[in-house]
């Protein structure tokens, strides 16, 4: 087969965001050592403008939809979607880590912000790769530039216990993906999806039946780890606890959905012919992850864990759309992740603020009168929360509730059940946020908050805007993902 | 857009305008709150004329998509069923903010928003016409309310705020999953054309589908009602809310729960409701006992009222499940005479506690010499509460108690119990209360009604009495309503004539006499 090595215009057209976010973020290491001490969070602002033109490229991108390179990447509505969600995802990242830094570090941290943005060419890459290889490529460029970030402030112990967790139970994790992939290759000669899908209806599924299953299992380890599903979400917690907050924030929406979206793209193109297989596995952890999510929250004191537990519970309702395997589910899968996506960014914004210098503010009691002290922030805070829980006018009401409609539809009544009774348990420890925040005076001797800049405030205004723009009209969105989904298979 | 439209989303704008205002000037706040819920009030009483003319169908209908796919649509309008309880919920507000001018001291700001956002949640409930949206307002009333009793409550405030909430939360949950169900068996959310299609059969639900979602629905309106062993949360929520809560919470936010039943348990589940009667009945009666039962060994005033609750609203579910004429008029008439009642009682123990800084009976004794007003209002609303005649709670519990006999003898005997012992508990109290020697605690403290006070108690009181004398003010457009709804809930022809029999014998029995 003869293979034309120039790339069309085309072929550039759809990598084009990851190719200038690859450029830009090495140009920024260059420029990095050259720009002068307490100047640094320039280099921020140049991230934010990469990203902001990577958006508009992938929109440009999405006019001529195709595949290229072979086959290997592909551009349509679905990984365009997902695509919009990371480079959201680590716009906001990056306006709260300004803040962050400026008050951590001293505005010494040029490199991070270049950090952000190989993540995001990998999470990119994980939405948009159709071939085994390149997904797995993709989830570790991604995966390198977290464990990195998640260590960032090297000389806090903390920041190296999560790291060194991060990496060591990552690479497991990606090991166990990438021995999956090669049983693949050896399975059906192949690592390009479409053609793994041939050659599974093509008879060869009798032959090689359980040693598929085996392959597939092996993949979906190195899923679940990604987006901390049960029992692979050990390591959620501990990291989140320790990473900079507003790296958690990042790690708990961006890698994620890219996460999610590599998922549904195997699962419901590749592996589809397999999904009578698939679903008991989806539908067990689906539940084991909800219920583990929520209960195992309902204990924490310290918000950053109970976050990542909140987190873990939202990726079992994400699931819960996933095991119905239908084109709705799909469709409730992307609006989910889209407001998810911007109601973690808000909350971890808040958090970031509330926990001042050094992150000595993160227990749930810190935010004690906070509706006194900042009312601006409990405000949106409190928008965020009502959304996590699901009360109807935001976002997160929509998005659980096209998650348990999908579900619906394919009868999975008892999985919609103890979903939603699941979403009455998790009401509870948001409220102890509530609680804290509105019922609890201030304690006495707190030292005043410094006031946020103007980065994390448009982070924390366009979170919430977004919150309540899902809850009031979701039709946008969700009509783009409607038609988005059909295009998967 | 037109009237209802305005009476809706006024006090969402007032919410909005409320809380840009600056938080210091509580004055301007207070006054703000007040005009802007009185303006809400009058533009409501423009209600009133056109459902009077139309008592049976719908009023001031908008119907509007409001989200394409799935097909959610903006559809509110007011018939006779819900006319009076928007009424009620309008007028009240203003009243809470009376109550609560000089009680509410701490975040004033906070406070009356959360008010102004309660009457939007709940108007919206009781005219939405859409499930979908039905189940969004009634979400949104559950989050000023958990603010209110969380953060001006009284000692054990968080404990009971969050126990509200998740209550609400847990029982409102699996009403999603129901509503849900019906839609992806039938396309559509709106309540109207869910009711037709069942009717004409064009939507066969199993019997045990039906029975399912009947259950579903039925457990999260219990829950508010609430219907015994569902009401654990009330008493925890009364007694630590502060008196705007309580009296918000007890005559409006109760009512959600009884409002909704008729709304949308009865037309969409005919055959399983009246298959669950006589259990649900059951239940009632119970709650009705217990609840008066409880309310008498009560040491605490605001519990007391609270359980009396309990026990009124038991009349409510005992009145809609005999599924005559005369017992659901008498249920919707009883559900408005406890919101006027009650709230007046929650009102004026709150004036007690503003004065004596204690809820518990024993703290007082004689209060009739220096309130010698503050008493005769109490007592006047406690008679009203008991159900003497001329008053308005009378009327409800006795159409109530009528319709009971008609259907089992056991029934009216039972709820009679409750009656009687309504008036032991709350003549108790009274007595315990306001007569008898006076402390010197109580000399110190209490004084009688200021203006003020008068304002909010006056209108409730002339309702007391109206609606006691003037039944047919009110009654007319709820009974055209009921008409409509017992006609959806009558078993299939055949059994309607097997069943038409003994009720025209009684009717010929009473005619006799």
């Amino acid at each position: 087969m003869p293979i034309n090595f120039v790339p069309t215009a085309a072929d550039l057209l759809r990598l084009s965001p990851d190719i200038l976010l690859t450029v830009g973020g090495a140009l920024m290491m260059i420029i990095e050592p050259l720009t002068g001490p307490s100047k640094k969070s320039r280099l921020g602002y140049i991230a934010a403008f990469l990203i902001a033109c990577a958006i508009a490229l992938s929109v440009a991108a999405y006019s001529n939809p195709g595949t290229s390179f072979s086959g290997m990447l592909v551009v349509d509505g679905f990984s365009t979607f997902f695509r919009l969600i990371v480079y959201g995802c680590g716009l906001l990242t990056v306006l709260m880590s300004i803040d962050y830094f400026n008050r951590e570090r001293g505005d010494e941290s040029g490199e991070y912000y270049a950090l952000i943005v190989f993540s995001l060419v990998g999470q990119s890459l994980m939405a948009s790769a159709n071939e085994l290889v390149l997904i797995f490529i993709g989830l570790e460029i991604s995966s390198i530039s977290g464990y990195i970030m998640a260590g960032y402030i090297r000389d806090d112990k903390r920041n190296n216990e999560a790291a060194l967790k991060y990496f060591l139970l990552g690479s497991f994790a990606t090991a166990f993906m990438l021995y999956g992939v090669a049983w693949i290759y050896g399975l059906t000669g192949s690592t390009n999806l479409d053609a793994v899908r041939r050659a599974i209806l093509g008879g060869a599924q009798d032959q090689i039946g359980s040693m598929l299953i085996i392959a597939t299992i092996l993949i979906f380890v190195g899923f679940a780890f990604k987006i901390s599903a049960a029992p692979f979400h050990i390591w959620a917690p501990d990291v989140y606890q320790g990473a900079p907050a507003p790296v958690a924030g990042f790690l708990s929406a961006g890698p994620k959905a890219a996460a999610f979206a590599m998922l549904i793209r195997v699962a419901c193109s590749a592996f589809y012919p397999l999904s009578d297989q698939w679903e008991p596995l989806f539908w067990a952890t689906a539940l084991a992850t909800m219920v583990i999510g929520n209960f195992a929250a309902l204990r924490q004191s310290n918000i950053k864990r109970m976050l990542a537990y909140s987190s873990i519970a939202h990726a079992g309702y994400i699931l819960v759309a996933v095991t119905a395997q239908s084109e709705t589910g799909i469709a409730a899968v992307m609006f989910y992740l889209a407001a998810y996506t911007l109601m973690t960014m808000g909350v971890f914004a808040a958090v970031t603020l509330v926990a001042s210098k050094g992150e000595r503010y993160v227990e749930i009691e810190d935010f004690a009168g906070l509706m006194q002290r900042q009312p601006l922030i409990a405000g949106v805070l409190t928008v965020f929360l009502f959304s996590l829980i699901g009360i109807p006018l935001t976002g997160g009401f929509f998005a659980k509730f096209y998650v348990f409609k999908s579900a619906l539809d394919a009868n999975l009544i008892w999985l919609t059940i103890l979903g939603l009774l699941n979403s009455a348990v998790a009401a509870f420890y948001y409220l102890r946020v509530l609680v804290v925040m509105f019922m609890k005076p201030a304690p006495a001797g707190l030292e005043t908050m410094a006031a946020p800049g103007i980065a994390i405030k448009v982070t924390l205004l366009v979170s919430a805007i977004g919150t309540v723009y899902l809850g009031v009209y979701p039709s946008a969105v969700l009509d783009f993902a409607g038609k988005a989904a059909q295009i998967v298979r | 857009m037109n009237l209802l439209d305005i009476v809706l989303f006024l006090p969402a704008i007032g919410f909005i305008i409320g809380l840009l205002l600056p938080r210091e000037n509580t004055s301007l706040i207070r006054n703000f709150t007040i005009a802007f819920s009185l303006l809400v009030f009058v533009v409501s009483l423009g209600l009133i004329p056109n459902v009077l003319d139309n008592p049976g169908g719908s009023s001031f209908v908008t119907d509007r998509v409001w989200i394409e796919y799935p097909a959610i649509r903006y559809h509110v309008a007011l018939d006779g069923l819900s006319l009076w309880l928007v009424i009620l919920s309008t007028l009240l507000t203003p009243i809470c903010v009376l109550i609560s001018w000089k009680y509410i001291q701490k975040q004033t700001k906070g406070f009356y928003a959360f008010l102004l956002l309660l009457e939007f949640g709940v108007i919206g409930v009781f005219v939405s016409l859409d499930l979908f949206l039905f189940y969004v307002f009634w979400e949104v009333s559950l989050v000023p309310m958990y603010f209110l009793i969380g953060i001006w409550g009284h000692e054990k405030r968080i404990y009971a705020a969050v126990k509200f909430f998740l209550y609400t939360l847990t029982g409102s949950l699996l009403m999603l999953a129901a509503i849900i169900w019906l839609y992806n068996k039938s396309g559509t959310f709106d309540l109207l054309l869910l009711t037709d299609m069942i009717q004409k059969g064009r939507l066969a639900l199993t019997s045990g589908e039906s029975f399912w979602l009947f259950l579903a629905f039925f457990f999260a309106f219990a829950i508010k009602v609430p219907l015994f062993p569902l009401h654990t949360w009330l008493p925890d929520a009364h007694g630590e809310a502060p008196t705007a809560g309580s009296v918000m919470l007890a005559s409006v936010m109760l009512k959600m729960g009884t409002y909704a039943i008729i709304r949308v348990c009865l037309p969409l589940f005919p055959n399983a409701a009246r298959e669950a009667a006589p259990y649900i009945i059951t239940l009632a009666i119970i709650g009705i006992i217990y609840g008066a039962l409880v309310a008498m060994v009560q040491p605490n005033m605001k519990r007391l009222v609270a359980y009396s609750s309990v026990s009124h609203l038991g009349f409510v579910i005992l009145g809609i499940f005999t599924f005559t004429q005369t017992g659901m008029d008498g249920a919707v008439y009883q559900m408005l005479s406890h919101g006027v009642s009650t709230g007046a009682l929650f009102i004026l123990v709150g004036y007690l506690y503003e004065r004596r800084h204690s809820l518990e009976i024993a703290d007082f004794g004689g209060v009739s010499t220096p309130a010698p007003w503050l008493s005769t209002v109490f007592v006047i609303t406690t008679l009203a509460s008991v159900g003497l005649p001329l008053l308005n709670n009378f009327v409800g519990e006795f159409l109530v108690l009528q319709a009971a006999m008609q259907v089992n003898i056991l029934y009216a005997a039972f709820a009679a119990v409750g009656v009687i012992l309504s008036s032991v508990y709350m003549l108790w109290m009274v007595q315990r209360t306001f007569f008898g020697e006076t402390p010197d605690e109580v000399k110190r403290h209490v004084f009688d009604m200021t203006g003020r006070e008068w304002a909010a108690m006056v209108p409730l009181l002339i309702l007391m009495v109206w609606m006691g004398i003037g039944t047919q003010s009110f009654l007319p457009p709820i009974r055209a309503n009921n008409v409509k709804t017992l006609e959806m809930v009558q078993p299939p022809a055949a059994a309607i004539n097997a069943q038409a029999a003994p009720v025209k014998a009684v009717v010929e029995v009473r005619d006799a006499n």
